[in-house]
């Protein structure tokens, strides 16, 4: 039994921000329907024809990111720049449940399909439109892709070393979890429709939910008027709210390995000192957490010594031991094909995909005891299933969807 | 009237899963914490209100525990292990983070709570899921991160200095999203079928899927990425994108201009701020102004006019950057169709026009100090069933007698 069966997503997401949360959506059965652009070859998600590939194949099929953010949804194409097109995805929104994109603003009302025009074609439609800075406020028309959010939102610059550049996040967070907030107010929208009978507009600026991921640095400014910004500051290798120390990410023997402890209290630091047992940790500044802080960049610099002969394995393992917070630093390789406890928990699922075939993505880090997700077909090539959905939703004929492709509607 | 409005949430106190009954409590559920006699450490975590500690000061617990009820409940004691079976049989979700076996040493496990609430949704939060044996190892933000894949990603092209954990605490975060995409599936599912389920869910899982190429690049095509300063960490060096402005701020340079149009918006810009002549440059950007056809970007490094044209653009950023603010730059670009961002604190995007325009600075009462403060706003706005912060933190039990009629 699926937990979302039954439940139907017009979606124009692409990317990750909005993928990855009709990809929950979709892990969980519900039917989500990716509507791409014939002329464009849905090239407007740039991640269709981006590497990684599986192979020497390379074409707006074989994306390996593309595969990864939109399995088990299936993919047609209608030009909306004809009426015919138009018409079809009326059809289309009128059977569904919900409207998802991630467009920049403004642009499926630009189309002939705003809130209203989907209100009139389904009285509780829920649309959820998700883009940087949101339909509403003064930057609506500003662009916006991850690591812009990232910087606009404060999370660029709370992550750094200090007297260094902002390190920012190698990656977009915000995408994925722009897609968390996206999947979220989906979800809510349908309760309140289900217990209410009335659907409505989210409008996500993914600027907004980054930015509330600071909330105690928000409070201390708002509060006690002390901004994040200042000599030494950031430096989020460090821990302020509590304040642990030693805590920091430390050197070990071999190119670029690193290992993670922290000492949340003196209970720990005991540990941690019986396990190094070198003059230092007997020094009695460091048998106070107090103590300890008011050293730090010293203290780092002699835990450092002591990790740099080890390998960070070995640090794990000595440290796990005593019972101390510790984690290796892992490569990629090392935690999905090497550290069991990611394939035990099926994380990484293998998904076929028409094209590519065979292929691992990333899977759904819970697991439900009476409606687990699901995660088996790979991304829909491009316009894999305008036929199929055309006929079995629309009711139209075979013929009709060839004349439709001849004269270049979908 | 907002989504959650009549359900209940348990929450059995812990850092890790309170921004999890927050983000419920916000969306109307009614969210008793329930904290262990002497109350959750966090109640003692800095910033603190006038920076002073004391009790009920702290703004880390304010933050993240707005919206709920509170109440003391020993758990090892046996009559309060009563109260909490009787608060599960009125409840709709148990939210916890829990080492594995602890509610079963209390029997209070799921066999056992769904004997008593058949459609009870209980949602376990741990370090690497609940069938993990290293799920009762201790672990903190910094080391769910740094195992979990997000700080190998993260740092500086110098890798000689350490790679970095994104501030924020973000593996509790992470966690607690992935409780509330859970509860909210769970709650959709029950509203259909009146069926309840356990749900386990594993922080260190949730780190491993939010690391975007780092994790597909090896599943697909066995791509290791490499942290680079400021940008995405990639299989091979990319161009910086982060220049420092005049005013000592930081911006994200995100993508240079491509096209005529954009060169040409940008040469004007340069010549609005009397810059052409200090930039030689320039003289390629007014070609790339000019360009006849499209502006193909293949040819980068193989056709030396678009190459210079490119490269023009990319430095008349770094100049325009050089005389202006970073909020200047960041408009500036914008306004003229640049993907760019400043790169701000916190604080100083909480005071941007922009999220005060859209009711980002929300206002909440502290009764008990008579003082109203500005908190950060929604994270989605539903028009319908609108986010609210209903109430401030609770005190350490102090709905102990409303929930539990002071029996």
């Amino acid at each position: 039994m699926s937990a979302l069966a039954g439940i139907r997503i017009c979606d124009f997401t692409g990317q990750l921000a909005g993928a990855g949360a009709t990809k929950w959506l979709a892990s969980f059965g519900a039917e989500v329907i990716r509507i791409e652009d014939p002329v464009r070859q849905g090239r407007w998600d740039i991640l269709r024809g981006l590497d990684p590939f599986v192979d020497d194949r390379r074409g707006i099929d074989m994306g390996g990111g593309f595969n990864n953010h939109n399995t088990d949804k299936r993919g047609i194409t209608l030009n909306l720049r004809t009426d015919k097109g138009k018409e079809l995805l009326a059809e289309l929104v009128k059977r569904s449940d919900v409207v998802t994109e991630n467009f920049a603003a403004g642009v499926l009302e630009s189309w002939g399909f705003g809130y209203e025009r989907l209100k009139e074609l389904k009285r509780d439609i829920i649309y959820v439109s998700n883009c940087g800075f949101g339909h509403r406020g003064p930057y609506n028309r500003f662009k916006t892709w991850g690591p812009i959010v990232q910087a606009v939102s404060g999370l660029t610059f709370a992550s750094g070393l200090p007297d260094q550049p902002p390190a920012g996040w190698g990656y977009s967070y915000m995408d994925h979890t722009g897609g968390y907030y996206m999947a979220m107010a989906i979800l809510l929208a349908l309760i309140h429709r289900k217990r209410t009978g009335e659907g409505q507009w989210v409008d996500l600026a993914c600027t907004d939910a980054a930015l509330t991921l600071h909330g105690p640095a928000l409070l201390d400014w708002t509060v006690n008027g002390r901004s994040a910004r200042g000599p030494g500051k950031p430096n989020s290798n460090r821990n302020q709210w509590p304040v642990m120390s030693p805590h920091g990410i430390y050197p070990c023997s071999g190119d670029d390995e690193w290992v993670a402890i922290a000492c949340r209290d003196d209970a720990d630091w005991r540990k941690f000192a019986a396990v190094v047992d070198l003059p230092w940790c007997r020094d009695a500044q460091y048998a106070s957490l107090d103590g300890r802080a008011a050293d730090q960049d010293r203290l780092d610099e002699f835990v450092g010594a002591w990790t740099r002969e080890r390998s960070k394995f070995d640090v794990q393992s000595a440290l796990r031991d005593a019972r101390v917070p510790v984690a290796a630093v892992l490569r990629p390789q090392e935690r999905i094909d090497v550290d069991p406890s990611t394939g035990d928990f099926g994380l990484w699922p293998t998904v076929t995909h028409t094209k590519m075939g065979r292929v691992r993505v990333d899977g759904q880090p819970v697991h439900f005891s009476r409606t687990d997700w699901k995660i088996e077909r790979g991304a829909p090539c491009l316009s894999e299933h305008t036929e199929e959905v055309l006929t079995s939703l629309l009711g139209l004929s075979r013929d009709d969807v060839a004349a439709l492709r001849a004269e270049g509607a979908i | 009237m907002s989504v959650l409005n009549g359900m209940r949430v348990l929450e059995l106190s812990n850092e890790r899963i309170a921004f999890a009954g927050k983000l419920l409590g916000d969306m109307g559920a009614d969210v008793v914490l329930i904290e262990p006699p002497g109350g959750d450490p966090a109640r003692s975590y800095p910033p603190f209100l006038d920076d002073q500690p004391g009790e009920d000061r702290s703004l880390y617990w304010w933050h993240y525990n707005t919206s709920k009820r509170g109440v003391v409940l020993d758990l090892d004691d046996a009559r309060d292990r009563e109260r909490f079976v009787a608060l599960v049989r009125s409840a709709d979700v148990l939210l916890e983070a829990e080492s594995p076996q602890r509610l079963k040493s209390l029997g209070l496990d799921y066999d056992t709570l769904k004997t008593l609430k058949p459609d009870l949704i209980h949602v376990a939060v741990t370090p690497f899921g609940c069938n993990d044996p290293k799920s009762a190892l201790p672990a903190t933000d910094l080391t769910v991160l740094a195992g979990g894949g997000p700080v190998w990603s993260c740092g500086y092209d110098d890798h000689s200095l350490p790679p970095v954990r994104g501030g924020g605490n973000q593996a509790y975060h992470l966690a607690s999203h992935f409780a509330v995409m859970s509860t909210l599936t769970a709650i959709l599912y029950r509203l259909d079928s009146g069926e309840g389920q356990f749900i386990d869910v594993s922080m260190h899982a949730a780190a491993n899927v939010t690391t975007e190429a780092a994790s597909y690049g090896w599943l697909v095509a066995k791509q290791t990425v490499q942290r680079q300063t400021g940008r995405h960490a990639a299989v091979g060096p990319s161009s910086e994108t982060q220049t420092l402005c005049d005013d000592g701020r930081y911006v994200n340079t995100g993508v240079p201009p491509r096209t005529p149009t954009e060169f040409a918006r940008q040469y004007a810009w340069l010549k609005e701020l009397d810059l052409v002549d200090a930039f030689p440059e320039a003289v390629f950007l007014e070609m790339g102004a000019n360009w006849e056809g499209p502006f193909d970007l293949s040819q980068i490094g193989r056709d030396d006019t678009i190459t210079a044209v490119f490269g023009a653009g990319r430095e008349a950023l770094k100049v325009l950057a050089g005389t202006l603010s970073a909020y200047d730059f960041f408009v500036g670009c914008q306004q003229r169709g640049l993907p760019v961002g400043v790169i701000y604190a916190p604080d100083e995007a909480y005071e941007d026009p922009h999220f005060k325009a859209r009711g980002f600075q929300v206002e909440l009462t502290h009764d008990d100090l008579g003082r109203t403060f500005r908190y950060p706003g929604a994270p989605y706005q539903l028009p319908a069933s609108p986010w609210q912060l209903s109430r401030r933190a609770p005190k350490l039990g102090e709905h102990d007698d409303e929930i539990f009629g002071g029996g």
